[in-house]
């Protein structure tokens, strides 16, 4: 395979975690009354996503990661990798590729039903070299209250872009297997895994159908072992990628970081974030195993190129593990997840419906948060109305030329913290927005951490959902601000 | 050239209901106590009314859609009546149309009514609006409150003023409005606080405390308007007459333009221009006898005492400290009944309400409250919130 004439491969890459970390001490203190075994889980924190957060909004966050300034006008294909989609039958790629602004050309497609979603999709991509292609892998599993999946699970996603100039990693072999190993499992209609005893989920599972893949692919690339620099084996089993490796005869220092003290496995994301992570590390001319494992397993030998050296994610998952704020309030997280019906109050009955409609029409602006420049005046504005808010221009807005403030530096020119209003993640931080091109609207602001706002406080902006109708069981999104430190 | 319609038509008569709690009554009780008040003050009948303008804001607490439930309430068989919502200046807008209707000549005697039942809402506040399809989908469901606030960030940037500075100030405005309240037998609070009681109160939207928030209140008001002419002919001697009502309404300026600096409200400035001009008012600062403002919260009628041209731009803070405004402040008393902070907002009522304080302190009627000679006063509303609303501002005088 590395002596194919046409070079494809990966040539970006970033990822995202929420800002939001549970301290795992806090989950075993809630349950130690009734599930004292927990305490061995207790160290360290996971990742949780905000009550606004999902499969959806963290996949477009982990994109434009990897994107960067790049723009999106050359991408072919959209993939999105998930266990957990917010729509069953609403392509929900699609509601991505709307929020980046992809080609109305791209082809979009879902990946889903398998932990090795995010992998076989990269899989698929690479081997099928069509173009520039993004292939995105968002996931926040689910966890009952008390089960270890509650200690043990995270939230995350990851992004890849895919072509042929200036590839950064190569596939150069890669094998599959397919087997009915079901060691746990969420049936359609349920809201948590089930799950069977880790000896022989470790056992007959991982050390058993793991090892012989990773050799057929390292054949197939004609290296050893011994050539492996980084292994990324996802799963939420403790040192079961440690046991993997020495069994292979990999190096212990070559297995990737898990991201278990700091973020939680996530699902379907969590290979490709840790193959995301282990590429900020990675060296030229080193070899990255990636193994998808669920039901059999995909294996994926990557070559790093002397390219990888001239691209940086913006934050990458180096920097999104290096924004956590801490939180020990176990309900936060809970209710987050809707796992208890706290009284909201009155405020909370209002009826939230979305005329499918008008969310078509004008899904030109609020899917990709773009603003109208006016070609007569220079005037930025958004919302996009008929005619320019200008007093002196008020021309048609026929002529305006269309302006994502996605990427625009922005600050804060007025906001409170509003206690009154019905909010899940209360106070409600709204207020004016000033984006340095013009630009200015009011929105919420989310994540404030310990630091606060103040008016000036440099923000940016990110996807995240509106309003929840659970009355219709419909997610609009819309994008809100966060402080840029966290 | 338009001539404005200072002096054109003059208050016949003018009621209003008790504000607070009602909850024995509903809209049309209350509208009832304000529309009997105003008639036997205009000493007409009912069907002397030619014309009825009926305003009301909020529809899931109100009785409904149209004019029919108010011409039902109050038995109006077959003249025209009209609804009018325009947000929190509804109860200004309804008298803008009754003396528009006269100023035209169209009608001779006509109503202009208000009234909100706030407390079958079933908890304290404002039910949360829709802002239609489209704004619903991006536009924060912040409260009114939040929308309010924001004002004290972009003031105290704009003007180097502390936190703390701002805080003592607004406090300083609701503790004015409720020693003024005390004397309002109509007031739904009427009890005075202390400063340490709203500085240390429950934060709503920072930096707004609960005591810088209005009361939540039922009630209604009513003014029966005709000609000059015609009030006289009717037996009436002292006359107070419309001097101006403008209206001025946000189209995006300030939220999608990065001009306004977020200190002050624009649209409340551009309606006292006008009014002033239509009034004839050279010198407010010196010209007004009291001022009733919309004071929802307390840096609202801080602000608006800038927008009103009253206090210099970064004045208003020292004007509130040094009591200005306050009654017997040798300055502009403003709230002389306690304002929206003590009678709450039921928000198809109070510009009438505001109204009915200028009228009666005109015709030396406001009892303990009395004021001495008042000659002018102003009314003002700010509907929606300072960055997208509505502002009104009217004044009113005695006929020479």
């Amino acid at each position: 395979m590395s002596n194919q004439t046409h070079d494809y491969g990966i040539t970006g890459f970033g990822g995202y975690i929420p800002r939001l970390r549970m301290q795992r001490a806090a989950i075993v203190a809630t349950h130690q009354w009734m599930a004292p075994g927990l305490r061995s889980l207790g160290k360290g924190q996971r990742a949780f996503c905000s009550w606004d957060e999902d499969t959806i909004t963290m996949a477009v966050e982990a994109a434009r990661d990897a994107l960067g300034q790049r723009t999106t006008a050359e991408l072919q294909s959209l993939t999105l990798a998930s266990t957990r989609m917010p729509y069953a039958n609403v392509q929900n790629s699609s509601l991505v590729a709307a929020s980046l602004q992809l080609p109305a050309t791209a082809a979009t497609a879902d990946q889903g039903y398998s932990e090795r979603a995010g992998v076989a999709g990269l899989l698929a991509a690479l081997r099928s070299a069509a173009g520039p292609a993004l292939v995105v892998a968002s996931d926040h599993p689910p966890a009952k209250p008390a089960s270890t999946q509650e200690l043990t699970y995270g939230a995350g996603a990851a992004a890849f872009t895919l072509g042929s100039d200036k590839v950064l990693a190569r596939l150069v072999g890669h094998a599959s297997r397919n087997n009915t190993f079901v060691d746990h499992y969420r049936a359609e209609d349920q809201s948590f895994d089930y799950f069977w005893e880790e000896r022989w989920i470790r056992e007959e599972g991982y050390l058993k159908v793991v090892p012989q893949t990773v050799k057929a692919a390292l054949q197939q690339a004609g290296l050893t072992a011994a050539d492996v620099h980084h292994f990324v084996l996802a799963s939420s089993l403790k040192a079961v990628d440690q046991a993997v490796a020495k069994k292979l005869g990999i190096a212990p220092e070559a297995v990737a970081d898990a991201l278990d003290s700091t973020c939680g496995y996530a699902g379907a994301a969590h290979a490709p974030m840790m193959l995301a992570l282990a590429l900020e590390r990675a060296q030229p001319g080193q070899h990255i195993v990636v193994v998808g494992f669920s039901q059999g397993c995909d294996v994926l030998v990557l070559q790093v190129t002397d390219a990888l050296a001239d691209f940086k994610p913006v934050r990458g998952i180096s920097g999104a593990l290096a924004e956590a704020q801490p939180h020990d309030a176990y309900m936060r997280m809970l209710s987050y997840a809707g796992g208890i019906d706290l009284e909201w109050g009155m405020r909370a009955e209002k009826v939230i419906k979305t005329a499918l409609t008008d969310q078509y029409r004008s899904s030109h602006q609020l899917a990709g948060f773009v603003a109208g420049h006016c070609r007569a005046c220079g005037t930025v504005q958004f919302p996009q109305l008929t005619y320019c808010v200008n007093p002196a221009c008020n021309a048609p807005a026929a002529q305006f030329d269309p302006v994502s403030l996605r990427d625009v530096p922005a600050q804060v020119l007025t906001y409170t913290a509003d206690a009154l209003s019905y909010h899940p993640a209360p106070p409600l931080y709204v207020g004016f927005v000033q984006f340095d091109n013009g630009a200015r609207l009011l929105m919420e602001m989310v994540d404030v951490g310990a630091a606060g706002l103040d008016v000036g406080t440099p923000l940016r902006s990110v996807l995240r959902i509106k309003d929840l109708d659970k009355a219709r069981g419909h997610t609009r999104y819309f994008w809100k601000m966060t402080p840029l430190a966290a | 050239m338009a001539t404005g319609i200072k002096d054109k038509v003059a208050i016949l008569g003018m009621g209003c209901s008790q504000f607070g709690e009602r909850w024995n009554v509903g809209t049309n009780e209350l509208l009832a106590e304000a529309f009997e008040e105003a008639l036997a003050d205009a000493g007409i009948e009912r069907k002397q009314i030619e014309a009825a303008w009926y305003g009301s804001g909020l529809d899931p607490v109100n009785v409904g859609n149209s004019a029919i439930p108010a011409a039902m309430g109050l038995r109006l068989d077959l003249i025209p009546v009209s609804r009018v919502e325009n947000m929190c200046a509804t109860g200004t807008e309804a008298l803008r149309s009754a003396v528009y209707a006269v100023a035209s000549g169209a009608v001779d005697i006509a109503l202009a009514i208000g009234a909100e039942k706030l407390k079958d809402a079933g908890y304290g506040g404002l039910p949360t609006p829709y802002k239609g399809t489209f704004n619903d989908m991006w536009l924060p469901m912040g409260s009114a409150p939040a929308g309010f606030a924001q004002l004290a960030a972009g003031y105290r940037t704009k003007h180097g003023i502390s936190k703390e500075e701002l805080k003592r100030a607004i406090a300083h405005v609701s503790w004015k409005s409720h020693q003024n309240g005390v004397h309002s037998p109509k007031a739904h609070l009427r009890k005075a606080v202390t400063m340490d009681q709203i500085l240390n109160a429950p934060m709503i939207a920072e930096p707004l405390g609960l005591f810088d928030c209005c009361g939540v209140s039922d009630g209604a008001a009513a003014a029966i308007v005709t000609t000059p002419e015609i009030a006289r002919a009717l037996g009436k001697h002292d006359l107070v007459s419309v001097k101006a009502i403008q209206l001025a309404i946000a189209s995006g300026v300030e939220s999608s333009m990065s001009n306004w600096d977020g200190s002050h409200v624009r649209t409340t400035r551009a309606a006292a221009k006008r009014a002033y001009a239509e009034a004839g008012i050279t010198d407010p600062r010196k010209q007004l006898s009291l001022m009733e403002v919309h004071d929802c919260f307390s840096i609202t009628e801080l602000v608006t005492m800038e927008d009103l041209f009253v206090s210099e731009e970064g004045r208003a803070v020292h004007d509130v400290l040094d009591g200005f405004f306050d009654r017997g402040g040798n300055g502009v008393p403003c709230q002389v009944d306690g304002g929206l902070k003590c009678f709450g907002h039921p928000i198809g009522a109070s510009g009438l309400r505001m109204a009915y304080e200028v009228y009666s302190q005109l015709l030396g009627r406001a009892g303990e409250r009395q004021l001495a000679s008042p000659s002018m006063g102003l009314t003002h509303n700010l509907g929606g919130v300072p960055y997208l609303g509505v502002a009104a501002v009217s004044v009113f005088g005695l006929m020479g």
